[in-house]
């Protein structure tokens, strides 16, 4: 018998243009809570669709309690007792609580096939009760918070026997308070001999729960520790690899008038009192983690998503933002998050992409101008280099720092003010990360006020000149330059309460009776 | 950093060219007419071809901004109905004394108000899909239509109005005259303006489009009126062609329609396919009809093969995606799920 | 343990209930409307009127709620029904001597093949919906005339036995309304009670879950479509007995009511939900729409045109009401 319930050695999976994972080892030793951080992009998703067989590993071995096994579909993994509890909770939201538990394990009578529902629902019941939950199994799932539906996924593990949990940032969603249900819930298991994988990017969950902690970076392993084995400082250096500030230009643009300012902005059940002013050539990080609120306030801007309460003003007038266009026509851009579903038409070409965003420049009375349309794109497509062949191959056929360059040259068609940019490093890798970089220093120095949207900690520092700091809808903190430590901006997103010396005091409390 | 500058030419390829599933319809194009000339020794002749292109024009009206629907990842099935509507109004308020032209008139602006509001329902309730809301406006316009005439028909109109649909220009049907400047029209409309670009991006991807300053919405509407506007014009020439109108008039066109949408190669996914391919798909099945009809082969049977045919165009691009469904998804995967 | 984060919010629960609830309250004062205006309405012999020409509706409703689930639609119901109709008249037509129950059966397995054919498309040929059963539709309708040579069969080549189908009676009551009960009590056992049924629900809410649960959403689909092609073959001969003629266009447009049964039902659209018991409800509403109209001297021309309105009506109200049901939860979140 071996030490460790599940071992991996030296795996590897490739993606046709992407190494997801390379060389990677995990040992699981029984009843440990064990961690697993990473930056965004170190391959952790795929690492956990392997263990739970949605992917296959090119190379390397799997061992459950010594004996080499392999994972070939989802239900080998049920089958082995190992279950994966996802960030998006995977559910049928139509049905019972009870059926999503039993969901292909139901119990059968054995003659009549007929599915024992008391049976079942007094099973759930009682694994509900064990997680101290106290929601009834007959409940629709849709009818759940997000809490509650993890809760339930917990349960679906439980009943299956799982001895592996993995839990895929289970946190990110919750508030701090359903964190601490949930850290007991995970507690509960770890005593009863579960293992459990903990991935996370709150080093908060990490202390409070993991034995040991393992760190992916760059699809590679970097090292496993005992919690008190290492410093925070070197855990984020073994994330980041690097010192935090190489990675980032020296910052040299002026700092002129006020562009944007925007107060005490609020949508319910999504954000609330949201405050910030920007400057020309100012890059204003805007942070905080998955769930905050960040997005959400940007689209509210950009005319996607509007807003209830609260007022926007540009160049010192105040606008009522409609629509992306009216948006566009101000001179707000909206670089997306999610650059695939929302930034490109992926079957299009690099010039019709490009030209998208303001194809009315390019035709007379509607009539397009292919001529101009393509003289534009592929001037853009080169000042921002595009690496492609020519400006007709689909962007689907690019990596995804170009792809992402492209998304740029389709602000750069518009005549902005302001440019927000959402997470706009996400799956780009270094080399592409540092041209980004180049380039967002570039439009301060044209003098655009830049607003970055980021989780990435050391990508927020080295950027911004000042950083604000949103936690669960509200802002709660705005830091300098020289304030914007690790620490203080880790505070101040997972810190219970605003402080009362923020800006624009007077104007949020009426706000916040509205909330 | 190496600059290499980027073509901007585009490639010529023969091979690519000649792929395109618009020379395909040609081709069965072609072969639809060598079998009827081989079947019928009456087939092959100007005068009759040409007054063929009468008696199948009509519904062609709707095809063109059935493509633009399409396109955008949508469905009509409402358009015959539309065409039951109008033309009864029409009929009815002619028969009740008012004047041809101002029923004209009303008949077009009858049908743009129901493709108007279908386009409404579906932007004011996204959570509805199209199928469902044409579904119930389908029943209903349909259902109106026998509010008004019953189970009646109305008709004698005057004289003028029967040259839409038996007229001839310079010795070409006034119908085939109208339906080409239309053609072209959408065709231009569609290849050569924004509109057109902005909805090809809509039916790619809506969210994306969205988030580049399309307005999704707007551009809705519009082409769902424009259905609607086009049902009206054929209600106009079926009507004059017919001579008379009575509620279940155009029973069936939404699948015409969209069978030679179909097989003109607009992808029931949205965002592809060409106004010429569903050109030529509409005068394919018209002359398929018309020479099975000159050997006496029931309409009961082109109803079948109609049927087979649309599911055919279907079916064969979805067989050949499966084929390499495989590598998409692991392409999609690296590229999506990585970059979460 | 928080009693607050943790609390279940029965919203959605209350809401299924709530259109129940109403769909009833809706017959109930429909019903006494009716009957103020015409008190012909409530007698044993209308209502059990009623009942027979709703069992049609109500056992297509069934399979048509099947397939809506699973987030699909059949179009082609109307068309199988009348294949099915036209083949069993001919055949009892030539063997007068043939049983009922032979009969049935082979319209039965004819809806089972016109089904299982269009269930091929959509599951394995991955034809939307709305286009392979439009295409199957247009196939079957033609081929009905075919079949037929344009001609009718009537009552006089039918031999008595088989119009006894849906005029005879079981127990004392008529054999549509038994047949109709009889599917409902099985489609409630297998729709609730067996895995397969319960799967049927969860291909329609979550169809990537499914296949992650180890569910063959190919073998579900093909299945759903078979289902509803064997409901729409024997309803064929149902609906030929008891209208004692088989004709070309038996049928057509039928589809429309039996969708608005099912969207009155609280059926929803997106698929996932639909209960055999709002199913009835929403079957029996639409049946005394259409028997109390002509009793309140509603002109039959005005019923599409109703018909059409409650489709939309019911599908907007569930669309407003969920979306209320949304904007609260959003609001319940505290910032």
């Amino acid at each position: 018998m071996s030490e460790y319930v599940l071992e991996l050695r030296g795996i590897t999976k490739t993606f046709p243009g992407v190494r997801a994972l390379d060389q990677v080892h995990f040992q699981l030793k029984p009843g440990q809570i064990h961690a697993l951080m990473g930056e965004n992009g170190a391959g952790k998703s795929t690492f956990i669709k392997i263990i739970t067989g949605v992917h296959q590993p090119d190379a390397g071995e799997i061992y459950l309690n010594g004996q080499r096994v392999e994972i070939k579909h989802p239900r080998d993994a049920q089958r082995l007792g190992i279950a994966a509890i996802y960030q998006h909770v995977t559910c049928f939201p139509d049905l019972s609580v009870t059926e999503n538990i039993f969901m292909g394990h139901e119990r059968i009578q054995p003659g009549t096939k007929r599915i024992l529902w008391k049976e079942m629902h007094a099973q759930a019941a009682a694994l509900l009760a064990e997680l101290g939950a106290s929601f009834d199994p007959k409940t629709q799932m849709g009818a759940l918070s997000v809490a509650q539906q993890q809760i339930v996924e917990i349960a679906k593990a439980l009943s299956t026997n799982a001895r592996i949990i993995i839990m895929d940032e289970p946190t990110a969603a919750l508030t701090k308070r359903e964190s601490e249900e949930l850290y007991r819930i995970t507690e509960q298991l770890r005593d009863k001999g579960v293992s459990v994988i903990f991935i996370t990017h709150r080093f908060e969950d990490m202390y409070r729960l993991a034995s040991q902690v393992t760190v992916f970076r760059d699809s590679r392993y970097i090292g496993t520790w005992g919690i008190d084995e290492i410093s925070r400082e070197e855990l984020i250096m073994a994330m980041v690899g690097r010192e935090i500030t190489q990675l980032y230009p020296q910052k040299d643009a002026k700092i002129g008038e006020e562009v944007l300012r925007v107060e005490g902005l609020g949508k319910t059940g999504l954000f609330a009192d949201v405050s910030f002013t920007l400057h020309r050539g100012e890059i204003l990080g805007l942070t905080g983690l998955v769930g905050a609120g960040r997005s959400e306030v940007c689209q509210a801007i950009f005319g996607i998503h509007p807003y209830d309460t609260g007022k926007v003003y540009l160049k010192g007038a105040e606008v009522r933002v409609k629509n992306p266009l009216h948006a566009m026509e101000l001179g707000i851009g909206y670089l997306p998050e999610d650059r695939q579903m929302q930034g490109l038409v992926l079957p299009w070409s690099i010039a019709e992409n490009i030209t998208l965003s303001a194809i009315g420049k390019y035709a007379k009375k509607g009539w397009l101008s292919r001529r101009k349309e393509e003289e534009a794109a592929r001037m853009l497509a080169e000042k921002l280099q595009v690496k492609a062949k020519s400006i007709f191959d689909p962007v689907s056929s690019l990596s995804g720092g170009n792809q992402q360059k492209v998304v740029f040259a389709k602000l750069l068609t518009a005549e902005l003010d302001v440019i927000i940019l959402d997470e706009p490093t996400k799956g780009v890798d270094v080399g592409a990360k540092s041209a980004i970089y180049e380039m967002i220093h570039d439009l301060a120095r044209q003098g655009y006020g830049i607003l970055l949207v980021s989780s990435e900690m050391p990508e927020v520092i080295g950027m911004s000149d000042r950083v604000v700091v949103m936690r669960e809808g509200r802002v709660t903190a705005i830091l300098d330059r020289d304030e914007a430590t690790q620490e203080a901006i880790l505070e101040a997103a997972m810190m219970k309460k605003a402080p009362p010396d923020l800006p624009h005091k007077a104007v949020s409390s009426k706000t916040r009776r509205l909330v | 950093m190496e600059q290499r500058a980027l073509m901007s030419k585009k490639e010529f390829s023969l091979k690519r060219f000649f792929l395109q599933w618009e020379w395909m319809l040609v081709l069965i194009f072609l072969l639809v007419n060598a079998i009827n000339v081989s079947l019928s020794p009456y087939y092959f002749n100007y005068d009759s071809l040409r007054d063929a292109t009468m008696t199948f024009l009509d519904k062609a009206f709707i095809v063109l901004p059935m493509v633009l629907i399409m396109i955008l990842g949508e469905i009509d099935i409402s358009v015959a109905s539309t065409v039951a509507l109008s033309a009864v109004i029409m009929a009815d308020l002619h028969a009740k004394g008012v004047p041809m032209e101002a029923a004209v008139v009303i008949c077009l602006l009858v049908g743009t108000l129901c493709g108007f509001l279908n386009g409404w329902l579906l932007v004011r309730f996204k959570e509805l899909s199209s199928v469902i809301v044409t579904l119930a406006t389908m029943i209903i316009y349909r259902g109106i239509a026998y509010m008004i005439l019953e189970d009646q028909a109305a008709g004698q109109f005057p004289e003028w109005f029967s040259f839409l649909g038996w007229g001839y220009v310079f010795g070409i049907p006034f119908i085939l005259i109208a339906f080409a400047v239309c053609a072209i029209a959408f065709g231009l409309l569609l290849h050569m303006t924004t509109f057109g670009r902005r909805i090809y991006a809509i039916g790619n991807n809506p969210v994306a489009s969205r988030f580049s300053g399309v307005q999704v919405d707007r551009i809705k509407i519009i082409v769902f009126t424009l259905a609607g506007l086009m049902a009206a014009v054929t209600a106009l020439f079926l009507t004059s062609r017919m001579g008379s109108t009575r509620p279940n008039v155009a029973m069936g066109y939404e699948l015409d329609v969209i069978a030679m949408v179909v097989l003109g190669g607009i992808s029931t996914a949205g965002g592809k396919g060409r106004m010429i391919g569903a050109v030529i798909a509409v005068f394919l099945i018209g002359f398929l009809r018309y020479g099975l009809g000159l050997i006496n082969v029931p309409a009961q049977v082109l109803l079948v093969i109609i049927g087979l045919m649309l599911i055919a165009a279907v079916m064969v691009p979805n067989l050949k995606r499966k084929r390499s469904a495989a590598a998409n998804v692991r392409k999609e995967d690296a590229g999506i799920k990585e970059a979460i | 343990m928080t009693e607050k984060a943790l609390k279940p919010s029965t919203t959605s629960a209350n809401i299924a209930r709530f259109r129940e609830a109403g769909l009833l309250g809706v017959i109930i004062a429909l019903s006494i409307a009716v009957q103020i205006r015409n008190p012909s309405f409530l007698t044993v012999e209308n209502i059990s009127d009623l009942m027979t020409n709703t069992a049609i509706l109500s056992i297509l409703a069934v399979g048509m709620m099947l397939v809506i689930v699973t987030r699909g639609i059949d179009l082609s119901i109307g068309a199988t029904l009348a294949l099915s109709g036209m083949i069993s008249a001919q055949t009892v037509g030539a063997y007068p001597d043939l049983h009922p129950l032979l009969v049935i059966l082979l319209g039965t397995l004819i809806g089972v093949v016109c089904g299982a054919v269009l269930g091929f498309l959509v599951a394995k040929g991955g034809v939307l919906p709305i286009i392979a059963s439009l295409g199957m539709m247009n196939a079957y309708r033609g081929l009905t005339f075919m079949v037929s040579g344009g001609k009718w069969v009537s009552a006089h080549q039918m031999p008595p036995s088989f119009k006894e189908i849906a005029t005879g009676s079981i127990w004392g009551v008529n054999t549509l309304i038994a047949i109709a009960i009889l599917i409902y009590l099985c489609f409630f056992y297998f729709l609730n009670h067996t895995r397969t049924g319960r799967q049927i629900y969860a291909v329609g809410s979550n169809p990537e879950s499914a296949a992650i649960s180890g569910i063959n959403n190919e073998r579900i689909l093909w299945l759903v479509y078979t289902i509803m092609g064997a409901l729409s073959g024997l309803c064929g001969v149902l609906w030929v007995s008891k209208f004692a003629s088989a004709q070309g266009d038996t049928a057509m447009g039928y589809e429309l009511s039996v969708i608005a049964a099912c969207v009155l039902g609280g059926v929803s659209i997106a698929g996932g939900s639909g209960k055999i018991s709002g199913l009835l409800l929403g079957a029996i509403l639409l049946g005394i729409l259409n028997n109390a109209l002509p009793l309140i001297n509603v002109s039959p021309f005005w019923q599409m045109a109703i018909q059409g309105a409650i489709i939309l009506l019911a599908v907007l109200i569930n669309a407003v009401v969920k979306r209320g049901v949304e904007r609260n939860n959003l609001a319940r979140r505290k910032i």
